[in-house]
């Protein structure tokens, strides 16, 4: 199954965001998409989501219109992450989990014991099933992002859609958040994440989609796009690179 | 942690229950529970109770009635705050945030300075708040913005100050002598006019809108996320939140359009009830309908006995509500803020 846009003209009602655009996203894929803020990555992963409506162009998820499916015809195939955030109300982190179900139950439903048991799974991949009868608002920030991807995949999609998955995440959680993504791809998903440090595109997509003032830099294989000279035109900052002597592997940090 | 919901409910049907029985033993003319049990009991049975006649009277026609008014106003206005505090995820919501309340006032005001009758001042204000909120929806909508519920809010305030201005313009040329008191006791809140024949209007309304929110009331947690999370989880919003809009401002209207304007219920005790169970609207709304009814069959068997006069409704929940109101903000935070 694919998710693309095609000839985008994304913005809100007032403002044209970003034109031409296209962008094209496979079921086993992990795409990343980076530019510098205001540059239209969250607008673009709205729009590609069904959320805000295309200003021109079209997006088509499985060769029909996006906008032809139903909101829960849509939630079914793909799921949101949003930026991790603290909620109003102290629901406990299986509630959290458990409204990922919502779409598989009618309007009156209450989780069912098939959700629960869906959600319990989810819970115990991410390893937060200790945490599964606190309040989501007294556990830790990655523990938190945890959560929402357990939410997500209670979707049960095939496209999970994460805006800065790993902002305001400390080290460690961020190598874990980027472990679960290439683990999504892995296991069939089409995952579309945005960023603002290209070495978490290097480290967990296969592709990577340069946005930079609305207009598309460059897209493609992650590691044939993210070049020194791309990077440094597209933050109008200096790099520099480094390359572990062992694996090969190359990192940007700015000068 | 989490905790169990069930001490919270047995704490606030504990508390109903006393105020119910508080309630229909107190007073100026004083009934014995021995007395209450006997009543019941020969209802029950279809026995002539072996009590004076004039406390039968008293029980079932000028206390009974005043008291499942009183409950049930108190229910209607504490669910309705719970489901207006999670539709704006914000805490500091009450029943009136879209003009219910306004528009009743506008609506019982009118009817008051045109001279109508009991039945048609409270048909007045119930269509009133009825029209208010459905002005304000219309109003949010064309408005198209990013944030459709910041948009209602602001609405709903800029609706709310005109219907306030058409309210005082009103008082303003109202008879002094006999249109003023009234107008004015009206919007302070009282039951003390509650016959056997105002409860089903009342019931009717209050039953329908609390028991839709019920049903809705997993969609509801989900409700309480921001916009566009809970669309992403697959929940159309803008159906949704008319549904719950529409059933909350009904049973607000209802229990306007009876008691008149009673503010801090619909503030405070959807607080009360989420320390005591949690966020989740499964325990959320029963638990609020619970110690609202309680809370305010409390306030009511006081504003009735605490003076010679009646005190209106409005005075003491606000004497009491607002100390109430600034020790929750300063110390149970925890129910709805962040660590």
């Amino acid at each position: 199954m694919t998710l693309s846009g095609r000839d985008l003209t994304i913005g809100y009602n007032d403002r044209v965001v970003g034109t031409r655009l296209d962008i094209s996203l496979k079921t086993g894929e992990v795409l990343a998409l980076l530019g510098p803020n205001g540059g239209g990555k969250t607008t673009l992963l709205k729009t590609l989501l069904g959320l805000l409506p295309p200003k021109g162009g079209e997006v088509e998820l499985g060769g029909r219109p996006l906008a032809s499916y139903t909101s829960r015809e849509r939630a079914r195939r793909i799921a949101y992450v949003p930026q991790s955030h603290t909620a109003t109300f102290a629901f406990t982190v299986e509630t959290v989990v458990l409204m990922g179900r919502t779409v598989h139950g009618s309007l009156f439903n209450r989780p069912t014991a098939t959700d629960r048991v869906v959600a319990a799974r989810m819970l115990e991949r991410f390893g937060i099933a200790h945490l599964a009868n606190r309040p989501s608002t007294q556990i830790s920030g990655g523990e938190r992002q945890l959560a929402l991807l357990a939410r997500a995949l209670a979707q049960e999609p095939q496209f999970v859609v994460l805006d800065e998955p790993t902002a305001s995440l400390d080290f460690g959680n961020q190598g874990r958040v980027m472990h679960e993504i290439r683990t999504l791809g892995r296991s069939g998903h089409g995952v579309l994440f945005t960023t603002h440090d290209p070495n978490h595109a290097m480290r967990a997509a296969d592709h990577a989609f340069l946005l930079r003032q609305g207009a598309r830099i460059a897209d493609g294989d992650v590691r044939s796009v993210l070049t020194r000279e791309r990077l440094e035109a597209l933050y109008g900052a200096k790099l520099a690179v480094f390359q572990d002597r062992d694996s090969g592997e190359s990192a940007f940090l700015p000068e | 942690m989490a905790r169990s919901s069930a001490p919270g409910f047995l704490i606030s049907s504990f508390v109903l229950i006393a105020a119910f029985l508080l309630a229909f033993t107190v007073g100026r003319y004083p009934v014995s529970l021995s007395d209450l049990f006997a009543v019941i009991a020969a209802k029950l049975t279809g026995h002539a109770p072996h009590v004076a006649p004039a406390v039968e009277n008293v029980i079932w026609q000028v206390r009974g009635p005043r008291i499942i008014a009183a409950s049930l106003v108190g229910a209607a206005l504490a669910v309705a705050g719970t489901a207006f505090q999670g539709l704006f995820r914000n805490p500091l919501v009450s029943p009136d945030i879209l003009g219910a309340s306004s528009g009743a006032a506008l609506g019982a005001v009118l009817g008051i300075f045109i001279s109508l009758g009991e039945f048609a001042i409270q048909a007045m204000a119930f269509a009133g708040g009825l029209v208010a909120v459905a002005s304000v929806y219309a109003v949010g909508s064309a408005v198209r913005a990013r944030d459709p519920v910041l948009v209602l809010v602001l609405a709903g305030v800029v609706i709310g100050a005109l219907l306030g201005a058409g309210v005082g313009l009103l008082k303003y040329l109202a008879d002094p002598y006999n249109q003023l008191p009234a107008m004015t006791f009206w919007l302070l809140g009282s039951l003390a006019a509650i016959g056997p024949s105002d409860l089903m209007p009342l019931f009717g309304p209050v039953a329908l809108g609390t028991l839709t929110l019920f049903a809705l009331r997993w969609r509801m947690n989900v409700m309480s996320l921001p916009d566009e999370e809970a669309r992403a989880l697959g929940v159309p919003t803008g159906p949704l939140r008319i549904a719950i809009v529409a059933a909350a401002t009904l049973v607000t209207s209802a229990s306007v359009a009876t008691a008149g304007i009673i503010g801090w219920v619909g503030l405070v005790v959807p607080h009360i009830a989420r320390t005591l169970v949690g966020p989740d609207f499964g325990r959320l709304i029963p638990a609020a309908a619970l110690i609202g009814g309680g809370f305010l069959l409390l306030i009511d068997t006081l504003a009735r006995t605490a003076a010679a006069v009646e005190i209106p409704l409005g005075i003491l929940t606000a004497l009491l509500g607002t100390p109430f109101f600034i020790w929750l903000l300063t110390n149970v935070a925890k129910s709805w803020s962040t660590e």
